[in-house]
């Protein structure tokens, strides 16, 4: 219990996705000018995270990993398809994107609109596919996979949320000409990654 | 101060508008409105007839700031002569400057004088102050006269606020860095006081705790003296074995209440700040609400990470009135945490704030071996979620207000 304690707040907030390895980075700025819809982006992103990054992990444990296909018969013992990784994850979080889109549509038409855009634009947002390649790197096992799903997630979550919550506070601010928009915002994250650094190298 | 005023006033129009010296405008409305009260009163129909404005009300947090301040000195010049005594120093002026100014005046290294102590103490602060004003407020200057706005007494209060966190020995070099750094990413790209999301002296702070960490942490840099080493209480903690606890801090509680030990120049009297807290609470400018839930929230936490000990971790054993005592904890929850600017505005988001800061700063002590201390990366940190804090605690209100209205 612990050690899955650990690598949730590990997850979400030591290696957090957007304010340490700054993935992500397009939506997280465009779509942070606002509280409420960064708020649901990082919703549909946390689903997204929690989905795709435990498939991935069932597809690269068992079918591409060295010896991951080795319960059809011994003979695949040592094919490796690890170089097919990168297609099939991108596939399946596109696949999963799909399904998820058209079971909200079908099921939470409210919850589906106030999405819109955003759930179709997350399959190509690099903070997924970056987290499903560092469970790949890692080696999860699956309910591993699963915690670091909920952590990474819930983490690029609370960034957006705040960066939104300080963009909205900043339409009181004076910017220099030059450096309004995406100058400023630029800044914004250095300063907040500052921040974060706070948790850097905890220990858990 | 008539032959001022008239002084004041006879070379007014050369900064006016029309006047030739107009680009300097900005320097002379400072020097006005710093000596007298600014002439312009607000016009319109809604008025708060009230005695104070910024300037006031940076100026208090100035006064609150005294004690700090003559502690710092007292303890920084006490630290130096006892390791000089300890050591054996011989007092060449060739190798330290200050040296020979102290030999000059001849008052002496005697650790029980309180004016050798001062003096000596006063040779680190003053150069440290006195540079982070002069460049700071350089930038302040430019950045208010080419983008046309008035220097502000917000950064009085940092020129205090950033000297007071660094250790005594720090380049002057690197204090100038620090500040400019501080003053234009940490305030000027946003336009200035009031507009900032982060601390500007922390901003600073911490700017130099990543970029140059052989002068600002480890155990030598505490003592202005070469050669003596001494760690803070909470650095020797953290390195020390668990079954030794709390006995690896050499600094009595009482020791540590009053500020006689290592640490940064302002931050180890915790008595000092007090009186600073009683003032800025007093006169309303510094937020209870907030000193509180930072209090609330280390308390809580500490006694929290006591209950659940550690084998491995000797911090774990540090009770809560420690807690409040070492460090920069008092300092940074009176002066820092507070910052009207950067902290949560609304009334109830100020106690999440401020518990938000506390406990992660005990959090930051305790279980990140990176960081021996906290609350300079905790308050930072807190500025980060303050407008979101906000907007929680205003959504929340609106729907409250809709649903009794509602019926």
């Amino acid at each position: 219990m612990e050690h899955y304690l650990s690598l949730f707040l590990k997850a979400c907030f030591v290696e957090n996705l957007a304010l340490a390895f700054f993935l992500g980075m397009c939506t997280f700025l465009a779509v942070s000018k606002n509280v409420k819809t960064a708020f649901m982006l990082g919703i549909a992103v946390i689903v997204i995270q929690v989905i795709t990054v435990p498939m991935n992990n069932l597809i690269f444990q068992h079918l591409l990993k060295e010896g991951g296909l080795s319960w059809l018969s011994s003979s695949f013992n040592d094919v490796d398809l690890t170089f097919v990784g990168l297609i099939s994850y991108i596939g399946t979080i596109a696949a999963m994107v799909q399904i998820l889109e058209m079971t909200l549509d079908r099921y939470f038409p409210a919850l589906y609109n106030s999405l819109g855009i955003f759930l179709p634009l997350i399959t190509v947002n690099c903070a997924i596919l970056g987290g499903t390649l560092f469970m790949v790197e890692r080696d999860y096992n699956f309910p591993e996979s699963v915690v670091f799903g909920v952590g990474s997630g819930v983490g690029w979550a609370l960034a957006i949320t705040a960066l939104a919550g300080i963009r909205e506070k900043m339409k009181y601010s004076d910017v220099p000409e030059g450096l309004r928009g995406l100058g400023i915002t630029f800044i914004t994250v250095g300063l907040m990654a500052m921040a974060f650094m706070a948790l850097g190298g905890i220990q858990l | 101060m008539k032959p001022l005023r008239r002084l004041l006033d006879a070379v007014e129009p050369h900064f006016s508008k029309e006047g030739k010296l107009r680009m300097a405008y900005p320097l002379y409305e400072a020097l006005d409105t710093f000596l007298y009260t600014p002439g312009q009163v607000t016009s319109g129909p809604s008025h708060i007839r009230d005695g104070i404005d910024l300037k006031r009300m940076m100026s208090t947090v100035v006064v609150a700031l005294l004690p700090c301040i003559v502690m710092a000195m007292w303890n920084t010049g006490h630290q130096a002569n006892q390791a000089i005594a300890a050591l054996g120093i011989t007092t060449d002026g060739a190798a330290n400057w200050r040296y020979s100014i102290i030999d000059a005046l001849g008052i002496g290294y005697d650790s029980a004088n309180i004016v050798a102590n001062l003096l000596h103490g006063a040779l680190y602060f003053i150069p440290a102050y006195l540079v982070t004003n002069i460049v700071g407020g350089t930038w302040e200057v430019i950045f208010s006269t080419i983008r046309k706005h008035e220097v502000n007494e917000g950064f009085l209060v940092t020129g205090f606020l950033f000297p007071l966190t660094l250790p005594p020995s720090i380049p002057l070099w690197q204090v100038a860095v620090g500040i400019s750094f501080g003053v234009v990413i940490g305030k000027e790209v946003f336009g200035g006081t009031g507009r900032n999301f982060l601390n500007p002296a922390l901003t600073a702070r911490a700017f130099l705790y990543f970029a140059y960490p052989t002068t600002i942490v480890g155990d030598a840099v505490w003592t202005a003296c070469d050669g003596f080493s001494g760690a803070t209480p909470l650095g020797a903690l953290a390195t020390a074995d668990v079954a030794v606890g709390m006995g690896a801090v050499s600094e009595s509680l009482s020791q540590a209440f009053f500020g006689t030990m290592q640490g940064s120049m302002g931050e180890t009297s915790t008595l000092a700040c007090l009186i600073g807290a009683f003032i800025l609470i007093a006169t309303r400018i510094g937020s209870w609400r907030i000193m509180a839930g930072v209090v609330f929230g280390a308390v809580i936490f500490s006694i929290f990470l006591n209950s659940v000990g550690s084998e491995t971790n000797p911090m774990f054993a540090m009770p809560w009135h420690w807690h409040l005592c070492v460090g920069g904890f008092a300092f940074g929850t009176v002066f820092m945490a507070t910052d009207p600017v950067s902290a949560a505005m609304t009334e109830r988001g100020k106690w999440f704030y401020g518990a938000l800061i506390g406990a992660l700063t005990i959090l930051i002590r305790v279980i990140n071996p990176a960081y021996p201390e906290g609350i300079m990366l905790a308050i930072l940190f807190g500025n980060v979620f303050a407008p979101v804090i906000d907007y929680v605690v205003v959504q929340g209100n609106i729907k409250r207000r809709l649903a009794r209205n509602a019926d």
